[in-house]
C-alpha cells in the first residue's frame, strides 16, 4: 500500500519589542537569572496583565504579510496548566476568537510553487526558562523570559513531503525577518517549531492519526524527525498496528522520536476568556496604517527582481531569501547595474566566502559598493574575469577597494596587442608539437597555448585578446 | 472625648484646626485595639511602628500646611491588598508570610495623602466566604454580639470599623463582601461600580466580580474615601477612564425630591426572609418615599438564578486566579516533598482552607472539558440576562432598595458546615456584582436581639452620587448610624 | 447532577489537591449538592444570548512599548522558599 504523509506546523516567533507583552521589563537576551522581572510577570499576588500595543502591531504585520484575514475582534483566554516556569499557573494566549485567520504562503519545492494554508495567528506570552540540575532532584528557574511576546503561527495540513516542512518554515522565517517582527532564530530560541505528522493511504480523504513532535531545534532537525516519524508510522501500519496519538521528542543525537506520554491525565486547559483584559478590537485605519508600513515582501520582491532585472526565478529565490541579501544585491546594483554578472558573484562568490568563513550577509568582509566597483573593472577589461577572482580573495582578506589593490599588485590587465604578439610568438616558437597537433585537428590545445601565455604574463594578458592572436597566428 | 470614636469628618476638623494630632489620633486608636482586639479578632497584623512613623510624617505634613481630608486619619485595610514591606496574608497559610515588594494603586493613593495605615485586617480565605469563619488565621466576633459573625469576606474591616479600632477602613466586594459584613455590623460599606476603583495589587478572588471600597462608620466617610480610591488606573486594564466627580458634593439634607426608588417584587419572595429584616426595610422604604422620593415596583425576573450564576462564575475565575500558589516563587510550601507534583499537591492542600478547596473543585470542574458549555458558558449567558433586567428596571427608577441580607447576623458555627445555605444567604448583594452596578448598605434598624440591620441601595453604572444621596438623606433622618455596641 | 467520587479526584489532580478518602466523599457530598442547585440554570431560555465575561464595556486597553523600572533581583527571590544563585529552586518533576 502506498501512503502519502500529512504534516501540519505550528511555529512560535519571539517578537522582537523593546519590553514584554503585559508589563514593561526588557525582553533582552542573555541576562543574568531573574534581573529583568516585576512582579506582574512574576505572577505575584494582585498583579494585572495591560498589553503592549506593539505587539498588536507586530502582528498584524505579520497578517497581512501572510494574506490573512484580520478578525475585527478577538480576545484573549487563559490556557491553565501547572508547571514552574508558568508563574501564573496559566499562559495568556489567544483560543476562540485569535487575531489572524484564513491565510496561506507559497513556497517553492524545486521547480514547483506550492500554497499551504494558514490556519490562524495569534499571540500569547512565553514561559521563564527551566533548567534540570545534574546531580540534585532539583530545578532551577529563570523568569527572564516568561511574558515575552509570541506570536503562534498555525499551518493547515497541507504539507506533505519533509523537504516541503523545510521551505515552509525558511519561508516563514524571511518574512519574519522581512517585515521586522523577529529575529527568526531557531538555534536561539526566537523560532520554535513543532510537527504534526501523520500517514494515510494515497489519495485517501481522511486524515490519519497524528503524532506531535516536539524539541526540533534546527531546520534540518525537522525535517530529518518528520521523515523519520513518516517511516516509524508506515512500519506500524504495514505491521497492523495503530499509530498512537501522542507527543514524541526528537532526540537529535540518536535520531529518533521517543514518546513523551506520561502516567498522567492529558493535558485539560480549561481555556477561558480573561477577565483581567479587554476585546481587542482591530478597526480598519489601524490595518491600513500597518500595510502603508509594511516593507516589500519576499514574494513581491522576487517578481520584482525577474521582471525588472530579467533574472531567471531561481536567482531571484535566492537572492531574495533575505532581505539583507535582495538589499546587498541591490546596492551593489547602484554601483554596477547590470544584474546577471551581480547575481552571478553574488550567489556564487560572494555566497561561497560567507558560507566558508561562517558569515552572515551583515558581517561580509566584502561591501556591495566594492563589489560592483571590481565588477566594472572586469566590464572595462582592466583587469580578466581570472583576476577578478583573485582580487575578490584579496578584498575579503584585506578589506581594500578593488582599485587600490589592483593598483598595488599591479594586476592592471595588458591589453597591449603588440606586447601580446611578442608573449605569443614566444610560446608558439617553444611549442612545436603542440602546433602539429593543433593543425592536425586537435583544437583543444588552443587552450595549451593560452595557458602558456598566461602564464608568461602572469595572468594578466587580457584572454580576448590572446585567443584572437593565436587564432590568427594558427589559422 | 474618645478620640476613636471620631469619623474622618470630625477628626479632619480637629486635625485641621491642630486641636489634636495624628500621633494622639493614632495612638488612641492603636490603644483601643489593644484594649478589645482579644474579643473582637478584627486585625491579622497590627503595625504599631509603622503607624506611628506614619503619623509622625502626617503630623509634618500638616505642620506645613499639606492636609487633605484622610491626612494623618487611621486606616484599618482589609488583608486582602498588598502593602509594600507589610505582611499580606488574605487570611491564608499558603501566604502566611508574605511580604509584597510592591503597594496595591489604592494604597500608594493613600499613602500619598499621608493617610496612616494600622494594620490589616482579618477576612474569608481569599475572600471567599460571608461569614469571617474561613479565615485561616483567626476567628472574628460581631461587636454587637460577640457570639455571632461579624459577616464576611471583609468582616475584619467592619467589626474594626463597628468597634472604633480604627477610624475607617477598605473591604472588598466580590459578591457583597462589603455590603453584607456592613449590615451585620451597623456601618456603612460601599461597592463602587466595576472599574471605578483600580483593582491593581487586589489579590485576585474572581476578577470580574472583584471591586475595593470603603467600609466606614457614616456616608460622609464613605464619601471621602471614594474621593480618596477611585479614579482610572493605566495598570488595570478594566479599570474605566472616566473622570471621578466629588462624591461629597452631593452630601445635603435638602430631601429626594425627583428621585425614584424601585422595589423588585422577586425580593419579597426570597426564602427565610427574617421578619425583623423585613420590618426595618420596609421602614427604611416608608421614610424614603416621606423624603419625597417616588416608590414603585420593578422586576427583575433573573433573580432566582442569581446564586447559581455566581457560583459557577466566581469559582471558576477563582480556580484559575488561585493557581499561582503553587510553591514555586513565594509563600508556604511543604519542603518535604521532593518531587514537584507531590510538592504542589502537598502545598495546596496544607495552606488552602476547606472552602477555598471546595470552590477551587467547583471552578475547576465548571471549566473542565466536557463541562464548560454547560455550566460556564450557561452562566455567562444568563449573566446578560440578569444585567439586562437591572438595564430594563433603571429606565424606570435611579435606585433599588432591598435588604442587604436575609438575616441579622447568625452564630459563630451555624452555617459553617453547610456551604448551599452560606451561599443563599447572598441572595440580595451577588446580582451587583454579576452586573457591575455600585451598591451601598447603611443601618436601618436593629433586630429583636439588638443585631443591626442595613438597607441596600444599589444603582446604574457610575450613579454612586444617586446612593449617596439616598444614604445620606436616610441616614441623617435616622438614629441608627449613632448607635455602638457595647465592648 | 451530582459528581462522583471519581469526578473529585480528576478535578482534584487537575488543581493539585491532594485529598484523602474523607475529604473525597464530604466534597462529593457538598459539591454535589451545590452542583443540583447551580443545574437550575438549565431552565433558563439562552437562544441568541452572548456571554459576558466583563462587567463593562470598554475595548483596546494599550501601554507602550517603553522599559519601566523592574523590580531589583533582591526583591523578586525576596519571598522564595528556596533559591540559589539568582534562581528560583523548584524540586524536579519525575515523568
Amino acid at each position: 500500500m502506498e501512503f502519502e504523509s500529512v504534516i501540519g506546523l505550528e511555529v512560535h516567533a519571539q517578537l522582537k519589542t523593546k519590553t514584554k507583552i503585559f508589563c514593561s521589563c526588557s525582553t533582552a537576551f542573555g541576562s543574568p537569572p531573574n534581573t529583568h522581572t516585576c512582579p506582574v510577570c512574576l505572577g505575584m499576588p494582585g498583579v494585572l496583565p495591560v498589553l503592549n500595543k506593539k505587539v498588536v502591531d507586530y502582528t498584524i504585520r505579520m497578517a497581512l504579510a501572510t494574506n490573512c484575514e484580520i478578525e475585527r475582534e478577538s480576545r484573549f483566554a487563559r490556557k491553565n496548566y501547572f508547571y514552574p516556569d508558568l508563574p501564573k499557573g496559566y499562559q495568556i494566549s489567544q483560543y476562540e476568537l485569535p487575531i489572524a485567520r484564513f491565510g496561506h504562503i507559497d513556497i517553492e519545492v524545486g521547480d514547483e510553487t506550492k500554497r499551504i494554508g494558514i490556519t490562524r495567528i495569534h499571540m500569547e506570552e512565553d514561559a521563564g526558562k527551566l533548567t534540570h540540575d545534574p546531580d540534585r532532584p532539583v530545578s532551577r528557574v529563570d523568569f527572564n523570559r516568561t511574558g515575552v511576546p509570541l506570536m503562534e503561527i498555525v499551518s493547515e495540513p497541507d504539507i506533505r513531503t519533509p523537504e516541503e516542512a523545510g521551505a515552509y518554515l525558511r519561508k516563514l522565517r524571511s518574512i519574519v525577518r522581512y517585515i521586522g517582527v523577529s529575529d527568526g532564530n531557531m538555534e536561539e530560541g526566537s523560532f520554535r517549531c513543532d510537527a504534526n505528522v501523520s500517514i494515510m493511504p494515497k489519495g485517501s480523504e481522511t486524515f490519519g492519526t497524528r503524532a506531535e513532535l516536539k524539541n526540533l531545534n534546527s531546520f534540518k532537525h525537522v525535517e530529518k524527525a518528520i521523515y523519520y516519524e513518516i517511516e516509524r508510522q508506515k512500519e506500524i501500519i504495514g505491521d497492523g498496528g495503530e499509530v498512537v496519538q501522542e507527543t514524541r521528542l526528537w532526540d537529535p543525537v540518536k535520531n529518533v522520536t521517543t514518546s513523551m506520554r506520561s502516567k498522567e491525565e492529558a493535558h485539560d486547559y480549561r481555556y477561558f476568556p480573561d477577565p483581567d483584559l479587554l476585546p481587542l478590537v482591530v478597526e480598519n485605519e489601524w490595518i491600513d496604517a500597518v500595510k502603508a508600513e509594511l516593507p516589500e515582501l519576499p514574494d513581491e520582491k522576487k517578481d520584482r527582481f525577474i521582471k525588472a532585472f530579467g533574472l531567471p526565478s531561481y536567482d531571484a529565490e535566492v537572492l531574495t531569501s533575505s532581505r539583507e541579501l535582495a538589499d546587498y544585491f541591490e546596492d551593489c546594483l547602484k554601483v554596477f547595474p547590470n544584474a546577471k554578472p551581480v547575481s552571478n558573484w553574488v550567489m556564487g562568490s560572494l555566497l561561497g566566502l560567507l558560507n566558508t568563513e561562517g558569515k552572515t550577509i551583515e558581517d561580509s568582509p566584502i561591501s556591495a559598493h566594492d563589489l560592483g566597483h571590481l565588477l566594472k573593472l572586469i566590464d572595462e577589461d582592466v583587469i580578466s574575469g581570472k583576476i577578478a577572482k583573485t582580487v575578490f580573495d584579496e578584498m575579503a582578506k584585506t578589506g581594500k577597494p578593488p582599485k587600490k589593490i589592483v593598483e598595488e599588485k599591479g594586476l592592471v590587465q595588458v591589453t597591449d596587442v603588440s606586447a601580446i604578439e611578442a608573449v605569443v610568438a614566444k610560446v608558439l616558437e617553444r611549442s612545436p608539437k603542440e602546433i602539429e597537433e593543433y593543425k592536425g585537428g586537435k583544437t583543444k590545445v588552443l587552450g595549451f597555448f593560452v595557458g602558456q601565455v598566461m602564464k608568461e604574463t602572469k595572468g594578466k594578458a587580457n584572454p580576448k585578446i590572446v585567443n584572437e592572436i593565436l587564432r590568427d597566428k594558427l589559422g | 472625648m474618645k478620640l476613636y470614636e471620631l469619623t474622618i469628618e470630625e477628626a479632619h476638623k480637629l486635625l485641621k484646626e491642630k486641636e489634636i494630632s495624628s500621633q494622639e489620633l493614632t495612638q488612641a486608636v492603636l490603644d483601643r485595639i489593644s484594649a478589645v482586639e482579644e474579643k473582637v479578632g478584627a486585625y491579622v497584623t497590627v503595625a504599631d511602628e509603622l503607624a506611628m512613623d506614619q503619623a509622625r510624617l502626617a503630623d509634618k505634613a500638616i505642620s506645613e500646611g499639606n492636609i487633605s481630608p484622610l491626612t494623618g486619619i487611621p486606616l484599618a485595610i482589609k488583608d486582602l491588598m498588598c502593602t509594600k514591606g507589610l505582611r499580606t496574608t488574605c487570611a491564608s497559610e499558603i501566604l502566611e508570610n508574605f511580604v509584597p515588594p510592591y503597594d496595591a494603586t489604592v494604597i500608594k493613593k493613600l499613602k500619598k495623602l499621608d493617610a496612616v495605615i494600622v494594620g490589616k485586617t482579618n477576612m474569608d480565605e481569599f475572600a471567599m466566604g460571608s461569614s469571617n469563619e474561613h479565615s485561616g488565621m483567626k476567628i472574628t466576633h460581631n461587636p454587637w454580639d460577640l457570639t455571632c459573625i461579624p459577616g464576611g469576606s471583609s468582616g475584619g474591616s467592619a467589626a474594626a470599623v463597628a468597634a472604633d479600632m480604627c477610624i475607617s477602613s477598605l473591604g472588598s466586594d466580590t459578591g457583597g463582601s462589603i455590603r453584607q459584613p456592613a449590615s451585620h455590623c451597623g456601618v456603612v460599606g460601599l461597592k463602587p461600580t466595576y472599574g471605578r476603583v483600580s483593582r491593581f495589587g487586589l489579590v485576585a478572588f474572581a476578577s470580574s466580580l472583584d471591586q475595593i471600597g470603603p467600609v466606614t462608620k457614616s456616608v460622609t466617610d464613605a464619601a471621602v474615601m471614594m474621593n480618596a480610591i477611585a479614579g482610572y488606573d493605566a495598570a488595570d486594564s478594566t479599570s474605566v477612564p472616566k473622570e471621578t466627580p466629588d462624591y461629597t458634593s452631593v452630601l445635603n439634607k435638602d430631601g429626594l425630591n425627583g428621585l425614584t426608588v424601585g422595589i423588585p417584587r422577586e425580593y419579597s419572595e426570597v426564602e427565610g426572609l427574617d421578619p425583623d429584616v423585613s420590618a426595618a426595610v420596609k421602614d427604611a422604604i416608608k421614610k424614603i418615599q416621606e423624603m419625597g422620593a417616588e416608590c414603585i415596583e420593578v422586576s427583575l425576573p433573573h433573580s432566582k438564578y442569581v446564586v447559581a450564576v455566581y457560583y459557577v462564575i466566581a469559582p471558576s475565575e477563582a480556580s484559575s486566579n488561585l493557581a499561582r500558589y503553587d510553591g514555586v516563587k513565594y509563600g508556604f510550601r511543604d519542603k518535604d516533598k521532593s518531587e514537584l507534583t507531590d510538592m504542589y499537591r502537598s502545598t495546596r492542600s496544607g495552606g488552602f482552607g476547606p472552602e477555598v478547596q471546595r470552590r477551587i473543585i467547583i471552578g475547576t470542574y465548571c471549566l473542565s472539558a466536557g463541562y464548560y458549555d454547560a455550566y460556564y458558558g450557561k452562566a455567562s449567558q444568563v449573566r446578560t440576562l440578569i444585567m439586562e433586567d437591572f438595564n430594563k428596571a433603571f429606565e424606570k427608577c435611579d435606585a433599588i432598595l432591598s435588604p442587604t441580607a436575609p438575616t441579622p447576623a447568625f452564630p459563630i458555627g451555624e452555617k459553617v458546615d453547610d456551604p448551599l445555605t452560606m451561599y443563599l444567604s447572598d441572595i440580595f448583594t451577588l446580582s451587583a456584582n454579576l452586573a457591575g452596578i455600585p451598591g451601598i448598605s447603611v443601618p436601618c434598624g436593629f433586630s429583636a436581639h439588638g443585631l443591626p440591620i442595613g438597607l441596600q441601595i444599589t444603582g446604574k453604572h457610575f450613579n454612586e452620587e444617586a446612593l449617596l444621596r439616598i444614604a445620606y438623606n436616610f441616614e441623617q433622618a435616622t438614629d441608627f448610624h449613632k448607635k455602638k455596641p457595647s465592648l | 447532577m451530582k459528581i462522583t467520587k471519581n469526578e473529585v479526584i480528576h478535578v482534584a489532580a487537575l488543581s493539585r489537591l491532594d485529598m484523602n478518602e474523607e475529604s473525597i466523599d464530604k466534597f462529593a457530598s457538598q459539591i454535589g449538592t451545590i452542583l443540583e442547585y447551580v443545574d437550575t440554570l438549565k431552565q433558563v431560555d439562552t437562544e441568541g444570548v452572548k456571554p459576558t465575561s466583563h462587567a463593562i464595556f470598554l475595548t483596546n486597553a494599550f501601554r507602550e512599548d517603553e522599559e519601566k523600572e523592574h523590580l531589583d533581583r533582591e526583591n523578586a527571590l525576596a519571598n522564595a522558599p528556596e533559591k540559589e544563585d539568582g534562581n528560583f529552586v523548584v524540586p524536579k518533576v519525575i515523568a
